[in-house]
């Protein structure tokens, strides 16, 4: 099995009134950045690079980044940074960036350069992966919401061909165009870095993931929509004539480790304060839907059925699909973030406690999903630099061990104990070069 | 909204492959009618109005409403090019050009390409030129409630307009976007190669604006005026940008019918 360790790097600034229960309101893009303390961000991205090391000297096999653009939930606006920086100072854990968002580059090529030097200087550690982004990505670098799907396949395509064939040569495509395709700096690790997907939701990019064997990495999804999305995969899979298994399924799980059963809510509960990580259900913000719903970015008919007869369209199930996708924004604005915490431990979406509780639990999710790969997400939320060192440490020194034995078990292979293309087994460990 | 009162006939052509439907009503010299970007909810009492004096055929442009999108598609200015192929495809051989909101960018791309078989270019509340103070109302970063009451002067038109068909009007809303956003996500409802194109158009031009517009910045018609040789600037005092919602009567009666037809 593979242990990852991620957190979205919030922007906690008690000072700006903001992140708060008397505070201003947070809103989906709905805040000018005038209230960004630099000074406070230094700080911040130092301590969030702290806690990776630390991680890795606990035992984590992956440092997991992810980005998201003009928000204060997550401070990775640039995670190819970050990458770079733990690139030259970790020695052994795996940097899973989950991950670029690959629409929004209108140069790919200068994405594979930068993809490839991480991967030179951590000396073959880089885990690449794609996303498609959500709405506030598309806004924030002003990429064309319905080509997103195409662009995200092209670039993918184009990224891969630049790692994997000699230049020069010539890229004429739908969205990306060049004439002297050589980048002077190739990936570490041969043909190519590791390709895993993240997603959420999207169907098209679960079967286009099992279309290129990728591992596919469910985020912070609640366990049954996860098994089912990973059954799908799997159909996919066997449609295609191979067997999707363990090092295929990666998950992402919210976990707090503490040292007393009192602390450990206590602390877990700030999951749910500070910026407001839309992300994170029960959170204090506002999403404004149509800002994630932007046209074109998810699947739609082509054509309207009929413009005349609106019951129609109706009858059809298009006026429901919208009302359910903004239904929820409307519901998750008037969320009581104390209540769905309460809501989420009983489902298993929080999973808090002393190493002695949360092992069981964390087994429970392991038999349920069979996953390869697992990241546990925390620090996050209101949680200060304390809190999340008490969890690393106590995950490093009784949590990890335990899901190794577990994995062991239930025989849970990571896509670097079983190639996820040849389904053969690896003779490298997780977690080692 | 719909009117009822006069059949209409629905027709459809092919274009670059592509099906091109129109609502046609009325009788006399043809006036051809772009819709905003929102999509064209049917026969509205502006075509009503027209049909009087004009062969209206309200047109649902390419990737629109009963249109099939052309996927190629990347800027107003091609469907612009599809658009006078329709025109002469519906057997219009001379006609009176209507453009209305994003509706009016196609029109203008239209008459820049080929004025020659235009009597009158109608703009009433016309995106396409980029305003020199204030911006076009970027509908991607507004809900639809916000964007479609933006367009008009009060609450009391929205609702009398709008109201009572919110949730078809929203879904038609709904799918429109994809198109517009298919092109002109950037720039935003404007482009910088229109205006010089516009110098040699020598038909008429009727610009029509709401006083109170607050989505296209009455600056851009001003811009229309000084593009376009022989433009005169109609502005209805205190109405919004769907001028042709709120006074349908009054904005169809500046539209002129040509001396010959």
């Amino acid at each position: 099995m593979f242990i990852g360790y991620f957190t979205e790097r919030p922007y906690q600034d008690p000072n700006s009134g903001y992140f708060g229960s008397a505070g201003r309101d947070v809103t989906d893009l709905g805040m000018s950045n005038e209230s960004y303390d630099p000074r406070l961000g230094a700080e911040l991205y130092n301590r969030y690079l702290d806690e990776k090391v630390y991680a890795e000297e606990m035992g984590f096999d992956g440092l997991m980044l992810n980005e998201h653009h003009s928000t204060p939930f997550c401070m990775g606006g640039v995670l190819n940074v970050e990458a770079a920086i733990l690139a030259r100072i970790t020695k052994r854990a795996k940097i899973v960036l989950l991950g670029n968002v690959l629409p929004v580059w209108d140069d790919p090529l200068w994405l594979a350069e930068e993809l490839a030097e991480i991967d030179m200087i951590s000396r073959g550690r880089l885990v690449t992966g794609w996303v498609r982004g959500t709405g506030r990505e598309s806004i924030a670098h002003n990429a064309q919401p319905p080509f997103n799907w195409e662009r995200f396949q092209e670039a993918h395509d184009f990224i891969v061909k630049a790692w994997t064939t000699p230049g020069p040569f010539r890229w004429e495509g739908e969205h990306y165009n060049y004439r002297y395709v050589n980048p002077w700096s190739r990936p570490y690790q041969q043909p190519h870095p590791p390709i895993w997907v993240p997603g959420v939701m999207s169907r098209n990019t679960v079967a286009w993931a099992a279309q290129h064997h990728y591992p596919y990495v469910m985020l912070a999804t609640e366990l049954e929509p996860t098994r089912q999305s990973f059954e799908y995969y799997a159909q996919q899979a066997a449609g295609a004539g191979w067997e999707a298994n363990t090092e295929h399924r990666g998950y992402l799980m919210k976990v707090h480790v503490d040292e007393t059963e009192e602390l450990a809510e206590a602390t877990a509960r700030k999951y749910v304060q500070g910026p407001s990580n839309p992300f994170l259900e029960g959170n204090q913000g506002n999403v404004r839907s149509f800002i994630q719903n932007l046209p074109g970015l998810t699947q739609r008919n082509n054509l309207l059925p009929t413009v005349t007869t609106y019951a129609a369209a109706a009858a059809r199930g298009r006026l429901e699909q919208f009302q359910r996708a903004t239904g929820q924004a409307v519901d998750r604005r008037e969320g009581d973030y104390n209540g769905t915490f309460d809501e989420q431990i009983a489902k298993k979406s929080i999973i808090t406690g002393t190493p002695e509780t949360v092992i069981p639990k964390v087994r429970e999710v392991l038999e349920y999903i069979r996953p390869g790969s697992v990241f546990f997400w925390d620090g996050d939320g209101a949680m200060t630099h304390e809190d999340s060192m008490r969890s690393l440490r106590l995950m490093g020194e009784e949590v990890i061990p335990a899901m190794r034995e577990i994995s062991k078990e239930l025989d849970l292979k990571s896509p670097f104990e079983r190639d996820p293309v040849t389904g053969k087994d690896l003779t490298q460990a997780p977690g080692t070069m | 909204m719909a009117a009822a009162a006069a059949a209409q006939t629905e027709r459809s052509v092919v274009v670059a492959g592509r099906r091109v439907r129109a609502l046609i009503g009325g009788s006399g010299p043809a006036a051809v009618v772009l819709h905003h970007s929102t999509g064209n909810p049917g026969w509205l009492p502006f075509h009503e109005e027209l049909s009087t004096r004009f062969t209206t055929f309200a047109v649902d442009m390419p990737g629109y409403g009963q249109s099939e999108r052309p996927e190629w598609a990347r800027e107003p200015r091609d469907l612009a090019v599809m658009l006078n192929r329709a025109t002469r495809a519906f057997g219009i051989a001379r006609f009176v050009l209507v453009g209305l909101g994003f509706g009016g960018f196609v029109a203008a791309e239209m008459a820049a390409l080929d004025a020659s078989r235009i009597d009158q270019l109608v703009l009433v509340g016309a995106a396409g030129l980029q305003p020199r103070e204030g911006e076009i109302a970027d509908q991607m970063m507004m809900d639809y409630h916000e964007y479609v009451s933006a367009g008009f002067r009060d609450a009391e038109r929205y609702e009398a307009s709008y109201g009572h068909q919110a949730k078809e009007l929203r879904e038609l809303w709904e799918f429109s976007r994809e198109m517009t956003a298919r092109v002109t996500w950037k720039p935003y409802m404007f482009s910088r190669r229109l205006a010089p194109l516009l110098a040699d158009v020598d038909s008429p031009a009727l610009l029509v604006w709401g006083e109170a517009d607050a989505i296209v910045p009455l600056d851009v018609a001003r811009q229309y005026q000084e593009a376009l040789p022989q433009a005169v600037l109609e502005v209805i005092p205190g109405a919004g940008h769907l001028v042709e919602m709120e006074e349908p009567s009054r904005v169809a009666s500046l539209v002129r019918v040509p001396a010959v037809a």
